[in-house]
């Protein structure tokens, strides 16, 4: 088998920020390396940096310094709208709290990446829109508006979006912070299906059960990285959900 | 596009600001513009090629008299200015007097003017019915009379014919001869028909016992040659007075056309203040307008966000909301325009006012809405468009 390919290659990256007077180093120099088919967990309490990473790896934000190489692109040089491009083409976000537009339909939702890449036309936007929702369970569910689906419909919803421009990587923040345990559950079910498919998802989240369903995690604090380890004892979040106890409302 | 469609009440929000604010200012200026051009079509039923000179004050043993009681134009004048004023077509001598006329036991106050035959062509009376006074009526001072439709309905009502009939004016019977078509109101708010027109023979000798005669009535034999008529009445008049060179004048020359003049500039002034109300509301519009598409836009910064972070580049976003401004600043100036064409309509209709719809308020007014519209719409997106994509995510 070959070695798989290296997706993600970050060296001495650093983020300041500057509030007022006061300049806030959010990254102290990072390196790290993601290879294709891997589901890293990013950890870190709140403030050590982790989101600010994540940001950076989906150029939603530029480094202060470092170098940032994705898929064979180095950020460093690239324009805004090449950045556009590229989270257009390479790249899936799934965001804490969901942002779906409202009082728009799940599959209006699910096609908006596609809006913005002329090479998808009409007919071909909403036949590959109808099977990422069809990839994460909704296919019943496809002219919902956001405000009559759940919780984790709605972050399903995302994740379909997400998938439909076919991203080689998927970026998610904190993308249980808003749900129950069952609901965690079920999206952490759907993010390993994805990744036994071959999807390399980087997940950013505080909560250590969580972390024990990828293949990797990197702890981030005060701006460094402290720890990087496999996952040795990994769980199967469909196998776990069948053993949750069946609730009775 | 999809966008307008979900959010429909915003939408017709956004647009209602430009809807009033058009609307506003075509109504406004519709009904000043309108309000003008009623005066100056009322003036000039009265007769633009009116000129008419009354005494002036003139000086006795020194002291300045004043104008009204002055008794210096005479009928010798009036044949001057006959004889000699090739740029007026027709005089007539007035006198006039106040009094009551009586016609079986009702009554009513009215003004005789003694006048000749030419004075229903000066100031464009018409008759309705009967005939005018003759020459040979003149001269011998006779007792006959037309009357204006005021005086026929408080005297008569509608039932009897007045031709024929005798009234009674400070005791003096006249027999009345023909009745005066309607007239209405003149721009000042007089009545134009509460009135009696006699010989002024009659008037001078028989009512007022003068031989003098309080003005002279003229058309000039065009509107254009108003001027020239009034020079050469002014010249007949200083001649026949004997007034010296550098003396001024004992009597006073005026024209329909200046008093046209004066009312048109009141009425502008009359449409300024309406251009000005319109302005305001055109500005207090604007910034509805600006208000509601800034914080409309402003509130979408999360979603321009999320466009920016699926891959949306500034350029698209920008085009999506300009797009957006145009549909709706165009789509909100045209129900505008419709709209205040409706309420002009509506005004002339239920309150009888005369309107004129000035085409360059439609345009100018639909220009500055939409205008306003389509830069409040685009601005706050660009900036927010020009943000990075994870800023404008977290904005709240």
């Amino acid at each position: 088998m070959n070695k798989p390919k290296t997706i993600i290659e970050v060296s001495g990256l650093k983020k300041d920020f500057h509030v007022g007077e006061i300049t806030v180093h959010a990254l102290k120099g990072i390196n790290l390396e993601i290879k294709q088919g891997e589901f890293v967990a990013i950890m870190g309490t709140s403030g050590s940096g982790k989101s600010t990473m994540l940001n950076i790896l989906g150029c939603l934000d530029k480094p202060t310094a470092g170098q940032y190489v994705l898929d064979g692109v180095s950020m460093g040089e690239l324009g805004k709208n090449q950045l556009a491009g590229l989270r257009n083409n390479k790249l899936g976000f799934v965001f804490q709290s969901y942002n779906l537009l409202p009082r728009t339909t799940a599959l209006e939702n699910v096609e908006l990446p596609l809006f913005y890449n002329s090479k998808v036309k009409a007919k071909e936007r909403k036949e590959r829109a109808i099977a990422a929702l069809e990839a994460v369970g909704l296919s019943d569910r496809m002219y919902h508006m956001p405000n009559q689906l759940s919780g984790g419909q709605q972050q399903r919803v995302a994740i379909a979006r997400s998938l439909v421009n076919d991203p080689v990587v998927i970026l998610a923040d904190e993308a249980t912070g808003n749900l129950d345990t069952r609901t965690s559950y079920e999206i952490m079910s759907l993010l390993q299906r994805l990744n036994e498919d071959g999807k390399t998802i980087v997940f950013v989240t505080h909560e250590p059960d969580i972390a024990r369903f990828t293949t990797r995690n990197v702890v981030f604090r005060d701006g460094h990285i402290i720890r990087e380890e496999m996952v040795k004892d990994r769980l199967n979040a469909a196998e776990m959900l069948k053993n949750l106890p069946v609730e009775e409302d | 596009m999809n966008a307008l469609r979900r959010n429909k009440f915003r939408a017709f929000l956004t647009m209602l600001g430009i809807i009033i604010g058009v609307a506003s200012v075509i109504a406004m200026l519709a009904i000043g513009q309108g309000s003008k051009k009623s005066i100056q079509d009322q003036m000039a039923d009265m007769g633009t090629n009116l000129i008419f000179a009354m005494p002036g004050s003139e000086q006795r043993g020194g002291v300045q008299m004043g104008n009204s009681d002055a008794q210096t134009i005479k009928l010798s004048d009036v044949e001057a200015v006959e004889r000699e004023c090739t740029a007026i077509s027709a005089v007539s001598p007035q006198v006039s007097s106040r009094g009551q006329v009586v016609y079986g036991n009702k009554n009513w106050p009215s003004t005789v003017y003694g006048v000749n035959e030419k004075y229903l062509d000066i100031r464009k009376y018409t008759l309705a019915a009967g005939r005018i006074f003759s020459e040979a009526e003149v001269r011998s001072y006779a007792k006959v009379c037309i009357v204006g439709q005021t005086v026929v309905d408080n005297l008569f009502g509608t039932d009897i014919d007045p031709i024929g009939k005798s009234v009674r004016f400070n005791n003096i019977p006249f027999k009345i001869i023909g009745v005066l078509a309607e007239k209405g109101e003149n721009g000042m708010g007089q009545d134009q028909d509460d009135l009696m027109l006699s010989p002024y023979t009659t008037v001078q000798k028989r009512i007022l016992s003068i031989t003098h005669i309080q003005g002279i009535f003229a058309s000039a034999v065009s509107e254009d040659m108003n001027d020239v008529a009034i020079e050469q009445l002014t010249q007949t008049l200083r001649k026949a007075h004997k007034i010296k060179e550098n003396d001024t004048d004992d009597f006073r020359v005026m024209s329909q056309s200046e008093l046209v003049s004066t009312f048109t500039s009141i009425s502008d002034v009359l449409t300024a203040l309406l251009g000005a109300i319109a302005g305001i509301s055109l500005l207090v519009g604007g910034i509805g307008i600006m208000n509601i598409m800034y914080v409309s836009v402003t509130e979408r910064t999360k979603e321009i966000g999320l466009r920016l972070s699926v891959g949306g580049r500034g350029v698209d976003i920008m085009m999506q909301f300009l797009v957006e401004a145009i549909l709706l600043s165009v789509s909100g100036g045209v129900v505008g325009i419709m709209l205040g064409i409706l309420a002009t309509w509506a005004v002339s209709s239920v309150m009888n006012w005369p309107v004129v719809i000035m085409s360059s308020a439609v345009f100018f007014s639909f220009l500055v809405c939409s205008a306003i519209g389509i830069f409040f719409g685009w601005y706050p997106a660009r900036k927010a468009a020009a943000l990075n994509p994870i800023d404008a995510l977290r904005y709240e």
